[in-house]
């Protein structure tokens, strides 16, 4: 190699390398910021922005959905299976949601310690198999309890 | 090992590399035309339904593949980078050159195959979540270096040098975009298919589909990053005596070589 392009090549190196450690930091100065959503525990430890929308994410729990007879109001619980809050919305819940599936609801804690959703997600996990698949996965965690 | 320091140095030499891809062509477009045929009907017709998503899971052949590309054409442009910076190979500058709008179509593919997906399973179509945002930087990436090798077309080796230094910097995006969904809480879902430990995805009939589509997305890159360098080569050498040979331009080559 000449000497020449040992310099560009240890220039462009150094670049790189400070540009990386720039990223770094910042990334880890705003992971906050980046954060999608806010965890039941959090929550629960009030580490939550008041009088804000935020957005809270985990899993629907079991048998907590209850539904409204005359209006489109649901409520449920979100759970991180270490604590739970009480989430109410009203309006249409996406395709994916139902209990013991991932979500993430947008809006604001109240002072009751409910959390008033504005807008709920359903959130997708990787895993992608045909409904047989998915009926004998079922069938043994049923044999297993 | 002389024939490989040869080799390397024929593909070093534009009318080499000229010469050299295109035997190329046409057996990569070949494949990925018919990769592709045979992908997208495995896929949208074959592949078993999700459990959960019925049908609408079948974007993913799209989406996937489309942001591997992505990502991948970015890794390649900015070796490609690497060795303009420090080398100042033309034909690097040629594959860098044009890898971008390639890439960029790849990832305008993956947002917008996305957000189609993302409506109707999350609730919404976009959200600022690390992965989309990341994704989207890769797509002003991309726009960013073109645009900056056009600022400067009056000499295209020093708007290549400028750019290579642009790719190179952006390459500090791609471990984001790949981390993005396990460094931060997101709402995209982490990757279904990987190459160490456990797949989301085990059924053989839904995979297939999915690398199938993979490989025909990696041919038509080739086909169409060589044939766009080869473009690039004619135009930015226009005035050698091997462009002028191919172009069938003799009168003028007599003239040069005087």
């Amino acid at each position: 190699m000449t000497p020449t392009r040992k310099r560009r090549l240890i220039f462009i190196t150094l670049i790189t390398v400070g540009i990386a450690i720039a990223t770094a930091i910042f990334l880890t100065a705003f992971k906050e910021n980046i954060m999608f959503f806010k965890s039941p525990t959090e929550i629960s430890k009030g580490d939550f922005p008041q009088e804000r929308n935020f957005r809270i994410g985990g899993m629907v729990k079991d048998h907590s959905l209850q539904r409204s007879d005359d209006s489109l109001e649901v409520t449920f619980m979100i759970t991180d299976f270490a604590h739970d809050v009480k989430v109410s919305y009203e309006g249409i819940l996406p395709d994916l949601f139902r209990e013991g599936q991932g979500v993430v609801a947008i809006g604001q804690m109240t002072l009751s310690g409910i959390f008033k959703a504005e807008e709920v997600l359903a959130k997708h996990d990787e895993n992608y198999m045909p409904p047989e698949a998915a009926a004998a996965l079922e069938a043994a965690k049923e044999q297993k309890n | 090992m002389n024939k490989l320091i040869r080799l390397y140095h024929q593909i070093g030499s534009p009318p080499s590399f000229y010469q050299i891809s295109g035997y190329f062509l046409k057996p990569l477009l070949s494949l990925a035309i018919v990769l592709f045929v045979y992908g997208l009907i495995d896929g949208l017709f074959f592949a078993p339904e999700d459990y959960q998503q019925k049908d609408a899971y079948r974007i993913m052949f799209v989406h996937v593949p489309s942001a591997w590309m992505s990502m991948f054409i970015y890794a390649l442009m900015g070796l490609a980078a690497l060795i303009t910076f420090v080398w100042r190979i033309k034909v690097a500058e040629a594959v860098m050159m044009a890898s971008a709008p390639i890439g960029a179509a790849f990832t305008v593919i993956t947002l917008i195959t996305g957000m189609l997906w993302g409506k109707p399973m999350w609730g919404t179509y976009w959200d600022w979540d690390a992965r989309m945002t990341s994704e989207l930087i890769l797509l002003f990436l991309y726009i960013g270096v073109m645009a900056m090798y056009s600022a400067f077309d009056d000499d295209p080796r020093k708007a290549a040098r400028l750019t290579a230094l642009v790719v190179i910097i952006g390459l500090v995006n791609l471990p984001v975009i790949h981390y993005s969904v396990y460094w931060w809480s997101s709402i995209h879902q982490g990757s279904s298919v990987k190459i160490i430990g456990t797949s989301g995805i085990k059924d053989w009939d839904m995979l297939r589909p999915l690398l199938v589509m993979a490989l025909a997305t990696k041919f038509y890159y080739g086909y169409s990053m060589l044939h766009r360098a080869r473009s690039y080569l004619l135009k930015t050498e226009y005035k050698k005596q091997w462009v002028h040979l191919i172009l069938g331009l003799h009168e003028t080559k007599e003239k040069t070589n005087e």
